[in-house]
């Protein structure tokens, strides 16, 4: 992570040390609100073992750090959590590796979490990979007690990290729209759902909510005029404008790879079509021309490509066409409805909505091959979105004529639900980027 | 014709229009405006008077009469919802009359505009049923158009699987919900 022994560490520990300032710039209103609890209902074959013994000065805390990690290692369905004892170890205790080893871990991570100046806290935290034999790593936070949570999904990511080679992504957002009654409130949300903030109500329907890449706007469309209209809304000042307000309806937006336009469909001359625009309204430019249905538009990540359903060929059928202008080309050929299409980070995947027999299911194709396989199995699966390392797809379902929002790895191993406690449906999650503004 | 009789007279016309705005619910039609502008004149004991309030009453009267017209349970222009099959937005021929009623009302009364949302059930994408619902719009819009109505008169909108006139999740509520709506300019 960082060159050479910090000084900090004293011994051969490689600490990185990150500085979470005073609370999140989100600018959003503060209500009570119901969290999402989240229920793991299956679990990845070969989960890595893991002891995260107590935090020596966990005390200290209103809520327990560790507490936050573990339930973010758990819930990924990666790491298998074995149980260090009841005692605390410090960051720097000696610690015998191969007693950890009899235990079943394959790692260990031990922290200690100390007062430091200006009403914060300073949490070290050293991780041994006892499988690999490789070098501990140690990291250095210190956080305002506002940013506990958030330190906890940054430690978690950085043993995830360490562990698999990829990113972690619990310290991303998710924002998703919640209906109570006729109110609407759209929300941002960390990715284990224990923070919802709103950033947006409406007596009227929000729908598509889409983050820009840098994680600092929300692109959605609000039926707050009685018809479909697409606003950008920063989530720093709160401030909404209008992207495009043209005769007939404006819907689906979906932001660039560089966050400079959005594709969007528009109805202004006749059919639902695709054009691009830039983020402040200018630069309409149209992008297919069918006099059929074309619309849920969405770039590949290499910005080279937009995929997007269509009706063109009878059924509605996912396609893709040079962004650059050019011929589509269909992408699904199995069964009548196929639909919102989601590219994964890493461009090789696509999730979409397939319906079969009757029931809308969360799909995944991989591009390459056209391999497709249905990862979901309930009947009113719906607006699947990847996680930004591309490991895990947020999707909408429904249990008991409620909307709810569910997880499901994208080799469909792992699967969780995110049930709010309280009344209402939750509907339309869109999973944020690594990027936090 | 003298200064103070007019002042009168748009005062009591501001009254009786007030009258039937207040009164313009879904229940109640705005009737009482045409029964209120012409008893105003006379109670006017200046006979004089009574020509400049009757020509302006007598606008007046018309767009109000226009405006009850179109709410009247027993005037065509009252029905508002086109349903649709599943997947479907062809205009069934049992919508024949419906359309011609507002085709001609537009016609005759090219200031007017119409508002069509059109709307799907709940199944599938929000996104798709948006665009589903914006052909169920656009069938009636030109519909209405072959018929000789101007397009700059009419918006054609999708609301999608957003607003649905029913929750259930059977039959009959997915179809109550495969409609479109039309809606005059303050209707919205």
């Amino acid at each position: 992570m960082t060159g050479g022994p910090n000084p900090l560490s004293g011994k051969d520990v490689m600490f990185k040390v990150f500085r979470l300032l005073a609370a999140a710039t989100l600018l959003v209103t503060q209500f009570a609100h119901a969290q999402l609890t989240i229920e793991i209902t299956g679990a990845g074959a070969n989960r890595i073992p893991v002891a995260i013994a107590n935090f020596a000065g966990d005390g200290l805390l209103p809520q327990t750090l560790n507490g936050v990690v573990r339930a973010d290692l758990e819930r990924s369905g990666l790491f298998k959590l074995v149980d260090p004892g009841p005692t605390a170890v410090q960051e720097n205790a000696a610690v015998d590796l191969n007693q950890w080893k009899e235990r079943g871990a394959d790692a260990l991570a031990l922290a200690s979490i100390l007062p430091a100046p200006g009403n914060r806290y300073e949490v070290r935290m050293r991780l041994y990979d006892i499988a690999r034999q490789n070098k501990p790593d140690g990291m250095i936070f210190v956080f305002a007690p506002t940013t506990m949570r958030e330190t906890g999904h940054r430690i978690a990511d950085f043993i995830h990290e360490k562990l698999t080679g990829e990113k972690g992504i619990y310290s991303t957002r998710i924002a998703y729209v919640v209906k109570t009654g006729s109110r609407f409130e759209l929300k941002v949300d960390d990715a284990d759902g224990q923070n919802p903030r709103t950033a947006l109500r409406s007596t009227e329907p929000i729908i598509s909510p889409a983050w820009s890449p840098d994680g600092s706007r929300l692109a959605y469309v609000s039926f707050q005029a009685k018809k479909p209209i697409i606003y950008v809304h920063s989530l720093a000042t709160g401030a909404q404008t209008v992207v495009a307000n043209f005769k007939g309806s404006n819907s689906a937006p979906a932001w660039s790879p560089d966050g400079k336009k959005l594709a969007v469909v528009l109805t202004k001359d006749g059919s639902s079509q695709i054009y691009t625009v830039n983020v402040d309204g200018s630069g309409l430019t149209r992008v297919t021309s069918s006099s059929t249905i074309d619309t849920e538009p969405q770039f590949s990540p290499d910005g080279q490509y937009i995929y997007f359903t269509s009706d063109r060929g009878g059924s509605p059928q996912i396609y893709r066409a040079p962004t650059a202008g050019g011929n589509a080309e269909r992408v699904t050929f199995d069964g009548s409805y196929n639909v919102t299409p989601r590219l994964s980070p890493d461009g090789k995947t696509m999730a979409y909505v397939s319906r079969n027999g009757g029931r809308f299911q969360i799909t995944v194709m991989d591009l390459a091959s056209r391999q497709v396989q249905i990862l979901t199995d309930s009947a009113r699966d719906e607006s699947p979105s990847f996680a930004p390392n591309g490991r895990t797809i947020i999707y909408a379902s429904e249990i008991g004529g409620r909307g709810v929002l569910s997880a499901v790895s994208s080799d469909g191993r792992v699967k969780q639900k995110l049930s709010g406690q309280a009344g209402g449906d939750v509907r339309e999650p869109a999973w944020g980027p690594f990027n936090q503004p | 014709m003298h200064p103070t009789t007019v002042k009168i007279s748009i005062a009591a016309l501001t009254l009786a229009l007030l009258a039937g705005c207040s009164s313009t619910g879904p229940e109640q039609p705005a009737a009482p405006v045409e029964n209120k502008t012409p008893s105003a004149p006379a109670g006017n004991a200046s006979g004089a008077a009574v020509a400049p309030t009757n020509v302006a009453g007598r606008q007046m009267t018309a767009e109000e009469a226009l405006l009850a017209q179109l709410k009247d349970p027993s005037n065509p222009l009252s029905k508002r919802l086109v349903y649709f099959d599943y997947d479907s937005y062809v205009i069934k021929d049992s919508y024949a009359s419906l359309i011609s009623a507002h085709a001609k009302f537009l016609t005759a009364n090219p200031k007017f505009k119409l508002l069509i949302q059109g709307n799907t059930d709940e199944r599938g994408s929000r996104e798709y049923n948006l665009a589903l619902g914006q052909r169920r719009a656009e069938a009636v819009k030109r519909a209405l158009m072959v018929l000789g109505v101007q397009e700059a008169q009419i918006e054609a909108v999708s609301l999608g699987e957003e607003k649905p006139r029913m929750t259930g999740t059977d039959e009959a509520s997915y179809a109550e919900n495969r409609r479109s709506e039309l809606l005059y300019s303050g209707e919205y």
